[in-house]
């Protein structure tokens, strides 16, 4: 008799994902997928509206990485007006960006993942979270709310409001930074530093016994996608996308927002509201790549910060070449705080960024547009084309939960053949499986710019498909 | 006393408002101590428990799994919140609601794609023709509006309802805050 285990919902995930695994009548784990089940139709709905209102519009897709919408949104509506932003607003948005950048990591490790890192995998799913871990772990509990509001504060600062700020326009920002918001930013700092040392020193400490996941979780060849800049140092909000192959070889490189749809196709697969995304020259499912902070760190070759550089030093220890194993993303994603903090601190040092010229005004120039911009989860495409009156006809984007889509599915199956064995799991197992999502934190309501969740169900069905029996974990 | 039993649900929202509840940062310890948050996307559990007490519901009502589960939470819960402007009167995603469904599939899903062009049906739920408020399926008793609630809201709103204070709703927030 086959049998299909369903989780459902998978938690400590941002949306809406099931995950199936298929066993054959031995009880071998056939196939697995992860499902994301909601679709929203930003991409429709959009037409007809004035493109300068597609940025607030456009947060809406996702309340967690709003800001990064906002950017591409932004730049893709620039490329219509055919502008280039003054120099201050460019700093303004990439410290924002940045900010954004570190509270959704810190969502991620510390609210997410860290109940299955500090807690353990195994441990009492009733105590499995962020509380659990403030109770177990006081200091670092603590220190991953710290961060997270340190990201928020400065969002909240800059853009008046922490989740969908209008302070993100085509053409710039809305009003410049004032020097008493500056120093109010520069005074966070310091505690900001203490946190993600903390996290870093405690992450290092436990990652090795994690060695039996590293193996498995999503550890595959790939190839790999991020923003980067001339120097070759990481980027977020400006750059040009490059992509290296699974040993490192540059197989695209200094592609625009404009060119990204000659470069980057989308397949449709029926278990999914996400589309999986691929390199066009290699094909369907060959050209599969991933994105986010295990690609942006096999990518630059420099942070440009000192502390974080030391890390980037110690993290390509990890490998030969690309790091492959997704279970890296955690560690990638707090070097990445740690750059945004001191990336941050060196934008407030600009002498012009309190300057006041912060936008560019300008009508439709062109009649289609695109901007991107590196999400906390990976690289994000805004592309509109418009009408002679600036209202939207057409729309597209692509978002990085749908690039790492193949890749989620693929460690879902790496890690249920791994932890399913003879038709038999623990409630620890099942977990190990959802914390394979985990690491490549999805955002399934940008990835369907959509959302949800329901229980565990394990379903038994005959082999003509007949439920069998049904139980509610 | 025990301490009472908090759900927290994501429908067809941007989670927004789930972040928003999240900056109310340390303020998130104290509530703890007087809530147990029994059902939310950042604990485990996986079936909605039987008695709720309070549950916050972000999303409007856009597809049949949706559906089912405003019906069940509002079966087993005692006082249900609609919190955010999506919840209350459909906002961003009812935007699909002169488009219909199949046009916004077919965009997505065949027009928009460039591989295996098909519209997915394994497993995803169907959508309903019209994304429609909470408060359309079920009765809701109070309702919180914002693109979110800030967090200052939350708080002032999740302490009212813990000690039974009455809430003064426009004085904390209001639709677009
Ligand atoms: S009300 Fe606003 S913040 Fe809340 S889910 Fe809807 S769009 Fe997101």
């Amino acid at each position: 008799m086959s049998q299909t285990i369903t989780i459902d919902p998978v938690t400590r995930l941002e949306g809406h994902g099931k995950i199936t695994i298929q066993l054959n009548g031995e009880g071998e784990v056939e196939d697995a997928h992860f499902h994301v089940t909601q679709v929203r139709g930003f991409e429709k709905f959009a037409e007809g509206r004035p493109f300068y209102e597609m940025p607030s519009l456009m947060a809406r897709i996702c309340g967690i990485c709003p800001v990064s919408h906002l950017i591409a949104s932004a730049r893709a509506c620039e490329a219509i007006m055919s502008v280039r932003i003054p120099r201050t607003a460019a700093q303004l948005r990439r410290m924002l960006n940045l900010a954004q950048m570190v509270q959704s990591h810190a969502l991620s490790f510390f609210y997410l993942a860290s109940p299955d890192l500090l807690l353990g995998m195994e441990s009492d799913p009733a105590a499995r979270h962020i509380f659990g871990v403030v109770a177990a772990k006081p200091e670092l509990g603590r220190a991953g709310i710290g961060l997270r509001r340190f990201g928020q504060h400065i969002i909240e600062l800059l853009g008046k409001k922490r989740i969908h700020p209008g302070w993100v326009v085509p053409g710039g920002v809305t009003e410049p930074l004032e020097a008493s918001k500056r120093d109010e930013i520069l005074a966070m700092l310091p505690e900001a530093y203490a946190n993600i040392q903390l996290a870093l020193a405690a992450y290092k400490q436990i990652a090795d016994t994690f060695r039996h996941e590293i193996e498995v979780f999503a550890n595959f060849q790939s190839n790999y996608m991020s923003l980067i800049n001339e120097d070759e140092s990481i980027e977020f909000t400006v750059g040009a996308l490059r992509v290296i192959d699974s040993s490192g070889n540059i197989l695209e490189d200094g592609i625009l927002a404009d060119g990204f749809s000659d470069l980057i196709g989308e397949a449709v697969e029926p278990y999914s509201y996400t589309k999986f995304a691929y390199l066009k020259s290699l094909g369907y499912p060959a050209g599969s790549y991933r994105v986010g902070p295990l690609a942006r760190l096999n990518i630059a070759k420099t942070m440009g910060t000192p502390l974080a550089e030391k890390e980037l030093a110690e993290f390509k220890q990890l490998a030969s070449g690309p790091v492959q194993s997704s279970f890296h993303y955690h560690h990638a994603r707090l070097i990445e705080i740690l750059y945004g903090i001191e990336k941050i601190e060196l934008i407030l040092a600009d002498p012009l960024i309190l300057d006041k010229h912060v936008r560019a005004f300008a009508g439709v120039n062109r009649l289609e547009g695109a901007g991107q911009a590196e999400a906390p989860r990976g690289t994000l495409n805004h592309h509109y084309k418009v009408d002679e009156n600036g209202l939207i006809t057409w729309a597209n984007l692509v978002i990085a939960t749908g690039q790492n889509n193949n890749a989620m599915n693929r460690g879902v199956l790496q890690a249920a053949r791994h932890y399913v064995k003879d038709g038999k799991f623990t409630e620890g197992a099942l977990n190990r499986v959802e914390a394979v999502i985990r690491t490549f934190d999805p955002c399934l309501s940008c990835s369907t710019h959509a959302f949800g969740q329901m229980p565990l169900v394990l379903t038994l069905l005959s082999h003509n498909g007949e439920v069998v029996d049904r139980v509610i974990r | 006393m025990s301490k009472l039993k908090l759900a927290t649900v994501w429908l067809d929202g941007c989670s927004g408002c789930h972040m928003s509840i999240l900056d109310m940062d340390e303020r998130l310890l104290a509530i703890a101590e007087v809530v147990d948050i029994v059902y939310s996307p950042i604990v485990d559990t996986k079936d909605y428990p039987d008695a709720v007490d309070i549950a916050l519901v972000e999303g409007a009502v856009a597809s049949v799994d949706d559906e089912r589960k405003i019906r069940k939470i509002r079966a087993h819960t005692k006082l249900l919140v609609a919190m955010g402007d999506c919840a209350i009167t459909g906002n961003v995603p009812s935007m699909r609601n002169p488009i219909g469904p199949q046009a916004i599939l077919d965009r997505a899903y065949i027009e928009n794609a460039s591989a295996q062009p098909q519209i997915p049906c394994v497993v995803v739920p169907q959508l309903l023709r019209v994304v429609r408020p909470i408060h359309e399926f079920v009765k809701v008793d109070v309702f919180l509006p914002g693109c979110p609630p800030s967090a200052d809201t939350f708080h002032a709103a999740l302490t009212a309802l813990a000690t039974g204070v009455p809430l003064d709703i426009p004085a904390l927030t209001r639709f677009g805050a």
